[in-house]
């Protein structure tokens, strides 16, 4: 049976550019951010090639080492506040989350575009800030020195300060959305993990962000007025500028990675064709991470000078962190035993996930361990640890959805092969740029260091042989997606046989999501019980 | 349904003037105790008066005893992690230095590096602690 795309759709129903800078269509909006976000991305990662180019050699290739702090603070900067905040809630959450409950739109469609705009606006400030002295801060903008240099710091923090505008609005946006517009019939407890999860994260988002925007609005004050909140010659604590920086940040880590674990919930339910198991406890352990993540900050200072009673305080509570992350992966697991597993690329980056986040989640628990961190503290060790983390988890969970919701997004199907390719060629290169950081770190090589000790000129090359590695396999995903958006195959209304409310729809959706309101008929992962009318034939056959 | 209900829920106008002489003689607690000096407790005092005033506020002039719960737990859970800020931050800006000056400091006479260095280091921890007394004189004389 082959497929066709239907005639009208939300990508056709209206046309023009105004059509679409106007749209207060969810999935408008959603691909609206997938073009500036994965724009960031783009822009994260050429900074990140360029560094490891720098590194190839402790000599000066590309940069002395003035322009590779600016080089590291952009690459940092981008991909967190641009890229990796908003990817999976503002790209997904989006355009997924309201047909998988069921609704027409979010709830407030028009500060949905709105958020997209405020992205804008912090976006420009970010170019801006690069192209008028840019900023050698890092990404944590840490007093005294983020109120001592010359480069460009007030617009990258108000692009910083703007940008959780942006990531507040959305988060505001879902939380009504998931409280007041489930199709009838649908409780809390048969909503797919994906909302769970956009759901814990849009808490973090609403918590947790405007102390964020307090904290660089003082950072601001304290360049521009000189008001010494964070100046101990006028009676203020650099210290306590960390506090507040990481009373945003360590929670949005989560904001970064629970997103990511929602999708894989679904990947592997539904590539496993088998009942999610432990619904209840990944549910569940997602507001737990989203709660315990609010009370472990200080991890990040352990060497900064807190007291050493925070310092046990805080070190104590990181490992419960690992709790409700265990909790996940061992039911992401248990879900796969003697499920009938079939290996399309959306379940490959799954699998990458679950491998690449327990290594990037057990380096955790060893940095949370106050007397091996003041040794690993600012070492290679961290910046591994948090690159399995984020790109490990984050990243492959993002594109592990982007494949599975391609068909869905824009109705037709990329190359199986070369996306399989492309996963391959990530996931080898992730590992070989990042794995060896974690030796060059408990050997001493300090973080953010144009330049090292030829003992580590080896391991360093390594490393940057695998960034090229993954940089030529990014580069493969964006050709052989946006070949599929023109000339890809009809993927058909469920390519993946999937059981949650979204792929009730045709692919590409209509503009109003479904026709007429929607009931829900059967549990998001009742495999056992049904089996999805509109997919008896699945669009290849393995 | 419940929205609309605490939509319409019109209070009596005793209640709203009842509540407004309580906050009004709270206000008047405030200024008496302000008077009188109660060594550490002034600052407990001032907040714990302003607390039961705002708690007022909230319940009946905001509505929110009557309104549907989730605002209650909104309303109470962003003081939690306000809370939480405050008081995970003293565990630090309160205890700095506790454990260094009992454990730390012999080990520290003994190692080289502080022996050399040992003035400067001395004129630093003066410096700071001179900073924080500093810092606990201001927030006590704006107590009172």
């Amino acid at each position: 049976m082959e497929h066709t795309i239907p005639e009208k759709h939300y990508l056709n129903e209206a046309t023009g550019w105004k059509s679409w800078l106007m749209t207060l269509d969810h999935k408008r909006i959603g691909i609206l951010y997938m073009i500036m976000v994965m724009f960031s991305f783009f822009l994260g990662g050429v900074f990140a090639l360029l560094l490891r180019w720098e590194l190839i050699s402790p000599d000066k290739i590309l940069m002395g080492p003035e322009m590779y702090n600016q080089a590291f603070s952009l690459h940092g900067i981008i991909m967190i506040f641009l890229f990796i905040i908003p990817s999976i809630p503002a790209i997904l959450g989006n355009f997924v989350m309201p047909l998988m409950i069921g609704a027409k739109d979010v709830a407030f469609p028009r500060l949905n575009l709105a958020s997209w705009y405020i992205y804008v606006i912090g976006f420009c400030f970010a170019v801006y800030a690069l192209f008028t002295g840019g900023i050698d801060t890092g990404w944590t903008f840490y007093t005294p020195y983020s109120n001592e240099t010359t480069t460009a710091v007030i617009p990258i923090l108000t692009a910083a300060f703007v940008l959780g505008f942006s990531s507040i609005f959305t988060g505001l946006n879902f939380i009504v959305t998931i409280h007041k517009l489930r199709a009838p019939g649908m409780t809390w407890f048969q909503l797919p993990l994906f909302v769970w999860a956009i759901y814990a994260t849009a808490l973090i988002q609403v918590l947790a962000t405007p102390v964020l925007g307090i904290t660089l609005a003082l950072l601001m004050l304290e360049r521009v007025v000189g008001i010494g909140i964070f100046d101990p010659a006028m009676g203020g604590d650099p210290v306590l500028f960390q506090h507040f920086f990481w009373f945003y940040s360590h929670p949005a880590v989560y904001i970064m990675i629970l997103p990511g674990m929602g999708i894989i919930s679904e990947l592997i339910a539904t590539f496993s064709h088998r009942r999610i198991f432990g619904y209840k406890f990944i549910a569940f352990s997602s507001l737990g991470i989203a709660f315990t993540g609010f009370l472990v900050w200080g991890h990040h200072m352990f060497v900064s000078g807190q007291s050493d009673l925070a310092a046990v305080i805080f070190s104590f509570l990181t490992f419960f962190v690992g709790i409700p992350s265990g909790i996940k992966i061992l039911n992401w697991m248990a879900t796969m035993y003697k499920g009938s597993i079939s290996l399309d690329t959306p379940m490959l980056w799954a699998l990458s996930f679950l491998i690449l986040f327990s290594i990037g989640g057990f380096t955790g628990i060893v940095l949370g361990t106050l007397s091996i961190d003041v040794h690993l503290h600012d070492t290679y060790f961290v910046v591994s640890h948090f690159h399995y983390v984020m790109v490990g988890g984050t990243v492959m969970a993002i594109f592990g959805g982007l494949h599975y919701w391609w068909p869905k997004i824009w109705g037709r199907m990329y190359n199986e092969t070369l996306a399989r390719i492309a996963v391959v060629l990530i996931f080898v290169g992730f590992n070989v740029t990042f794995f060896v950081q974690f030796i060059m770190g408990t050997q001493g090589m300090p973080r953010r260091y144009y330049t090292y000790l030829p003992q580590f000129q080896g391991m360093h090359g390594f490393s940057s042989i695998g960034a090229l590695i993954m940089g030529v396999g990014f580069l493969l995903i964006g050709i052989y997606l946006i070949h599929a958006i023109f000339k890809g195959k009809p993927a058909g209304p469920n390519p993946w046989r999937a059981l949650t409310m979204e792929w009730e729809t045709p692919s590409p959706p209509r503009a109003g999501n479904f026709e007429g309101a929607q009931r829900l008929t059967h549990g998001p992962y009742d495999y056992d019980k049904v089996v999805p009318e509109n997919a008896l034939k699945q669009y290849k056959t393995l | 349904m419940k929205d609309d209900a605490a939509q319409r829920h019109i209070l009596p106008l005793n209640l709203y003037l009842a509540v407004g002489s309580g906050l009004l003689v709270l206000t008047v607690i405030t200024v008496a105790v302000a008077q009188m000096d109660f060594g550490q407790m002034n600052l407990l005092i001032a907040m714990g008066i302003a607390v039961v005033k705002a708690t007022l506020v909230a319940m009946f002039f905001m509505h929110l005893k009557y309104d549907n719960r989730i605002y209650m737990l909104v309303f109470v859970g962003s003081l939690l992690f306000l809370g939480v800020f405050i008081i995970f931050t003293m565990f630090d800006t309160l205890r700095r230095g506790d454990i260094y000056e009992e454990i730390a400091e012999p080990y520290q006479k003994e190692a080289v590096i502080y022996r050399t260095a040992e003035t400067g280091t001395a004129s630093s921890h003066a410096a700071a602690d001179s900073s924080h007394n500093a810092a606990e004189t201001e927030t006590e004389t704006s107590d009172h």
